[in-house]
């Protein structure tokens, strides 16, 4: 008997399992994958601040390329430049980060295997009190007094434990991306963002650097797209000079949760993390820091109900409350402002480009400001609508 | 009909995180379909980011 079994060892399964296993508890983290973080879904990018408030100190060989700003392309080729300040945002090596995570979950004492598939839930009188699953093609069973879902967005365990977290797939977008090499970065201590309806309908394209000469370049649209994204990225690489000599290294591919975040993630004995949750950032797509600041949010209420050995899905909706309080909240004001974005027509995307700085645009993505993007909606009658929504 | 390219496939799972059915699931042969589940509504075909999907909406459905 576990105390708590974890399924998915992406960053929000690894760093659950590691505050848990520093407070002392016996904890289980299962991963279907047989190496974990490969292959990656995912642009690699996160800040510096982030990596600090989470307290990680990763090793060398997880970071790629230290990145100091933003460009950002307005469909009419005209670039709002931010600066984020000299190394302050990392493009990871995910592949390296996620083992090393899962490493550090292991040394604090955490029981880590990879190829275990977890297929069902054991029940007792009901409630969920463990798992069923594969591991390296043996079937097993396993109870435990807390079950954590960390299993991303393709999530089976909350469907399982009997929690419907199938959400509008309209707040699902669609992601796919090369890691490319031998293509010319103009400045790889910058990341390269382009917007367009034609180009990336609902999203943007992007273009991260992990060096002077190599590159994640990925896109993310809408999810109803009749052409796939795949087909939008191909044209963007063939008609871009620095891109389309480029050899790919790569092809990863995931959905991208953009909204619709979960009231209730919590049952008897039972909590859900991360991606599985859509615990993401909406304008941006960034996923590694909210999965494992929740892990974290998720271990200290594991804590307290596992000393109080109430359990019950009472007891765990403290998660609910606590998570929307220091992320939830925000990434609501975020998604009004994705909301906003994806009604823009090219023309707007100009109209903006022209009137905003870097500083307004890094404000909007941490959902400040808002009243100055309002105010300038404002001035154009078809967006009159949009800048209420923001008010 | 549904036909799923497991060529063009990569595993991302994207198609069952959209799945209003919860019809789908990755497992080591790839995207199995629940038939039972399936509508035929055509939102994974929509969805998938390379079009390893296709569906087709069943007449007797
Ligand atoms: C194209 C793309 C680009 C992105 N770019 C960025 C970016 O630049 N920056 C950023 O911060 N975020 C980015 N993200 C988002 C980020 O990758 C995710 O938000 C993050 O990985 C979420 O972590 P997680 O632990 O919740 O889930 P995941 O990392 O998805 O981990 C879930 C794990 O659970 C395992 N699993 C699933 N089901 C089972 C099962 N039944 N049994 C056992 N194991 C199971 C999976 O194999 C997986 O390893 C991007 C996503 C995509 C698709
Ligand atoms: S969305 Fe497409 S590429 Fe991804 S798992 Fe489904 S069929 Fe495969
Ligand atoms: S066609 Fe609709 S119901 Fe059938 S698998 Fe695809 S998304 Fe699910």
């Amino acid at each position: 008997m576990r105390d708590v079994i974890i399924v998915g060892a992406g960053p929000g399964g690894s760093a659950t399992a590691k505050h848990l296993s520093e407070k002392g508890y016996s904890v289980a983290l299962y991963e279907k994958r047989q190496e974990i973080g490969a292959p990656k879904r995912c642009g690699e990018g996160i800040s510096l601040g982030r990596v600090e408030r989470l307290g990680l100190n990763p090793p060398k060989n997880c970071i790629r390329q230290k990145i100091d700003g933003a460009k950002i392309y307005a469909p009419s080729g005209k670039a709002v430049e931010i600066d984020y300040g000299k190394d302050s945002g990392y493009i990871l090596e995910r592949k390296m980060f996620d083992k090393w995570l899962a490493e550090e979950a292991a040394r604090k004492g955490a029981f880590v295997q990879a190829k275990t598939y977890i297929n069902d839930v054991v029940r007792e009188r009901g409630r969920v009190s463990g798992v069923k699953g594969e591991s390296c093609s043996e079937k097993f069973e396993e109870k435990s007094k807390i079950l954590v879902a960390a299993d991303g967005v393709e999530s089976k365990i909350s469907r399982v434990a009997g929690l419907n977290t199938t959400c509008n797939p309209l707040f699902i977008d669609s992601g796919v991306q090369f890691e490319m090499v031998g293509i010319e970065i103009e400045d790889p201590k910058k990341i390269h963002l382009y917007f367009g309806n034609k180009i990336a309908p609902r999203g943007y394209l992007w273009i991260f650097p992990k060096g002077k000469d190599v590159a994640n370049v990925g896109i993310g649209i809408i999810g109803n797209c009749s052409i796939p994204a795949i087909d939008y990225l191909k044209k963007f690489v063939e008609n871009k000079e620095e891109l389309k000599k480029g050899s790919i290294l790569e092809v990863n591919a995931g959905s991208i949760p953009v909204g619709g975040f979960l009231k209730k993630m919590t049952l008897d004995n039972f909590l859900i993390v991360g991606d599985a949750a859509y615990q993401v950032n909406p304008i941006h797509g960034g996923g590694i820091y909210e999965a494992q600041l929740a892990g974290r949010i998720a271990a200290e209420i594991i804590d307290e109900a596992l000393q109080k050995k109430n359990t019950s899905d009472n007891q765990l909706n403290k998660y609910n409350i606590e998570w929307w309080k220091q992320r939830g909240n925000s990434l609501r004001k975020i998604e009004k402002l994705r909301e906003v974005v994806e009604n823009l027509s090219d023309e707007d995307f100009n109209y903006l480009a022209d009137k905003l700085t870097g500083e307004d645009l890094v404000n909007f993505t941490r959902g400040n400001s808002l009243v100055t993007l309002a105010k300038l909606l404002l001035k154009r009658p078809h967006l009159i609508k949009l800048a209420k929504a923001l008010l | 009909m549904f036909k799923w390219n497991k060529n063009k496939c990569l595993r991302c799972g994207g198609c069952i995180s959209v799945c209003p059915n919860d019809a789908l699931e990755l497992t080591e042969h790839g995207i199995v379909r629940d038939e039972k589940k399936c509508i035929t509504c055509g939102i994974c075909d929509l969805f998938c980011p390379v079009g390893a999907i296709k569906v087709k909406k069943d007449r007797d459905k």
